[in-house]
């Protein structure tokens, strides 16, 4: 185990130092103390290494991120793994607004609760939440799923192309050309793997699938093979 | 961006600590906006009378003998303690609005930055740090407090258009965001007969507070009325005698951060703002849910006005 003291050594050299470790490192495991909130820690990571960062982080932690595997044992700022590409992130506590954003594959998992904009413009990533999410969630979502364990907050999937939300609680609102839909044995297969790898104990059973009902988009079913 | 803090004391124990514990959290938010700071302290009342904090470019001219002229102008003792540009005067008990008009006769470029009971308010141009030491923020003590610094985008960046904003006697405002109807509300709140100084856009707001309460809400409706006729984008917090206040727009878009443990209620615009205080390893710490009125009072028994917040 490497340990990296953040207030020690300062951002600039604790990513360094990471983004240093190559596909075929040795050195796979990392621990980063005293946080204390600071922004953009271990962001960009590109190797098959895991991160546990100890104590609530600041914006953007985990951005970019592919191949590695980033634990938040606290909570997370803003922004917190925008843009994941491949890999996973798990955080142990709450996730403030825009977790997840844009996130093109890779795991998201806040054991927490997520605040607004949860997985906004997801284009492929996977994200669990074990707790509840709030407004303006999944926004312009395009593919990828978002599973909810708690509650929906408002104006959930608003203008969203083709990712999938699984809510077990309620939601308080959906968003334009959000529905409700049916689920099919695929959808619980595809639960079944993610609660999985989440660690959640939720039965498949108990969710409910949200999508596009496609009247906002010019969706063309001969295309559905591109999302 | 703009970095806002707030530190309600639950444990008398730290009140003498206020200001060095909030002077650390807005110091910590420095980089939200380096333009100008300002920090608002409820300390120690002052029986039988009340505070005005003013400033003044040239101090050592305007504040020279500026009690004694006072004091004959109101027929009443009125004591001053001087801290760099800005001076808290002591005046007696309901003399405070005749004290602003002799002040605009006797010192026509002091400027009142607060009036209250315990309220004070110290702001200007720089860095917290540097605002902090002007006027040695960290050795005040008090129940509770709230500071600000900003990166301006609304206005120009000057003393006046520093926050917090005294909305009301004891009560204060800072703000992060930008209000879009400021210019509307503002000719509209001068035809209602409230004074507002300057072009900036939260000070708008804590006039249309203001007017709010005149017309008989209590602070709590009118912060959730702001929701319905502000336009913009805004995490408030807000001060008064007895605690703060914080509300969020609908959008919630501009971050806020809570934490309270059994010695105090803080808020910052990031965790980082909390970091050092005690016991934040095992405090309560959530995220404000937009459009929803928060209030902590120190008051067991709450009056009516604030059963509402």
């Amino acid at each position: 185990m490497q340990k990296i003291d953040l207030e020690a050594v300062g951002l600039r050299e604790m990513n360094a130092t990471l983004h240093a470790q190559a596909d075929t490192t040795n050195q796979t495991q990392w621990e980063i103390v005293n946080a204390k909130g600071s922004h953009a820690i271990a962001c960009g990571l590109d190797a098959p290494i895991e991160v546990t960062v100890k104590g609530s982080t600041g914006y953007y932690c985990a951005g970019m991120n592919q191949q590695a595997t980033v634990n938040i044992h606290g909570s997370a700022g803003p922004g917190v793994a925008e843009n994941m590409l491949s890999g996973k992130v798990v955080i142990e506590g709450d996730a403030s607004q825009y977790a997840g954003a844009t996130g093109h594959g890779g795991l998201l998992v806040i054991k927490g609760n997520a605040s607004s904009r949860c997985g906004i413009s997801m284009k492929g990533i996977n994200i669990v939440v074990h707790g509840n999410i709030g407004h303006m969630s999944a926004f312009m979502a395009q593919s990828g799923n978002l599973v909810v364990c708690g509650d929906a907050g408002d104006a959930l999937g608003d203008s969203c192309y083709e990712a999938r939300f699984f809510v077990r609680g309620t939601v308080k609102s959906l968003g334009a050309d959000c529905e409700k839909k049916e689920m099919r044995a695929e959808h619980i297969e595809i639960l079944k793997d993610l609660l999985a790898e989440a660690g959640s104990d939720a039965k498949p059973e108990e969710f409910t699938r949200y999508g596009s009902a496609r009247n906002l988009y010019n969706f063309d079913v001969d295309n559905a093979g591109a999302y | 961006m703009c970095g806002i803090v707030g530190l309600f004391i639950k444990d008398k124990s730290l009140e003498p600590k206020l200001g060095e514990m909030l002077t650390d959290m807005l110091v910590t938010m420095t980089d939200r906006g380096p333009d100008s700071a300002g920090i608002a302290i409820y300390g120690s009342e002052t029986n039988g009378s009340a505070k005005l904090t003013v400033q003044s470019d040239t101090p050592d001219t305007d504040f020279a003998g500026l009690d004694a002229d006072l004091s004959s102008a109101l027929g009443g003792k009125v004591e001053i303690s001087v801290a760099s540009t800005h001076a808290v005067l002591t005046v007696p008990n309901g003399t405070a609005a005749v004290a602003r008009t002799a002040l605009k006769a006797i010192r026509p470029s002091v400027r009142i930055m607060s009036r209250g009971d315990s309220l004070e308010i110290y702001k200007e141009v720089g860095l917290p740090k540097d605002v902090a030491e002007q006027f040695n923020i960290e050795k005040m003590s008090g129940s509770h407090g709230i500071g600000h610094t900003r990166m301006a985008t609304e206005s120009a960046v000057t003393t006046m258009g520093a926050h917090p904003f005294n909305t009301g006697d004891d009560q204060c405002l800072v703000h992060n965001g930008s209000l879009s109807n400021h210019n509307s509300l503002r000719r509209k709140l001068r035809r209602e007969g409230i004074h507002i100084e300057t072009e900036n856009d939260t000070e708008v707001g804590a006039a249309y507070l203001t007017w709010q309460m005149q017309n008989g809400a209590t602070l709590g409706e009118a912060l959730e009325s702001s929701l319905d006729d502000l336009d913009g984008f805004f995490t408030f917090l807000v001060g008064t005698k007895d605690g703060f206040g914080v509300v969020r727009d609908p959008i919630a878009c501009k971050p806020a951060v809570m934490a309270e443990t059994d010695q105090y209620v803080a808020f910052g615009s990031e965790y980082r703002a909390l970091v050092n205080l005690p016991g934040i390893e095992d405090a309560r710490v959530w995220e404000p849910e937009p459009a929803t009125v928060y209030f902590w009072s120190h008051n067991a028994a709450p009056t009516s006005s604030e059963k509402a917040a």
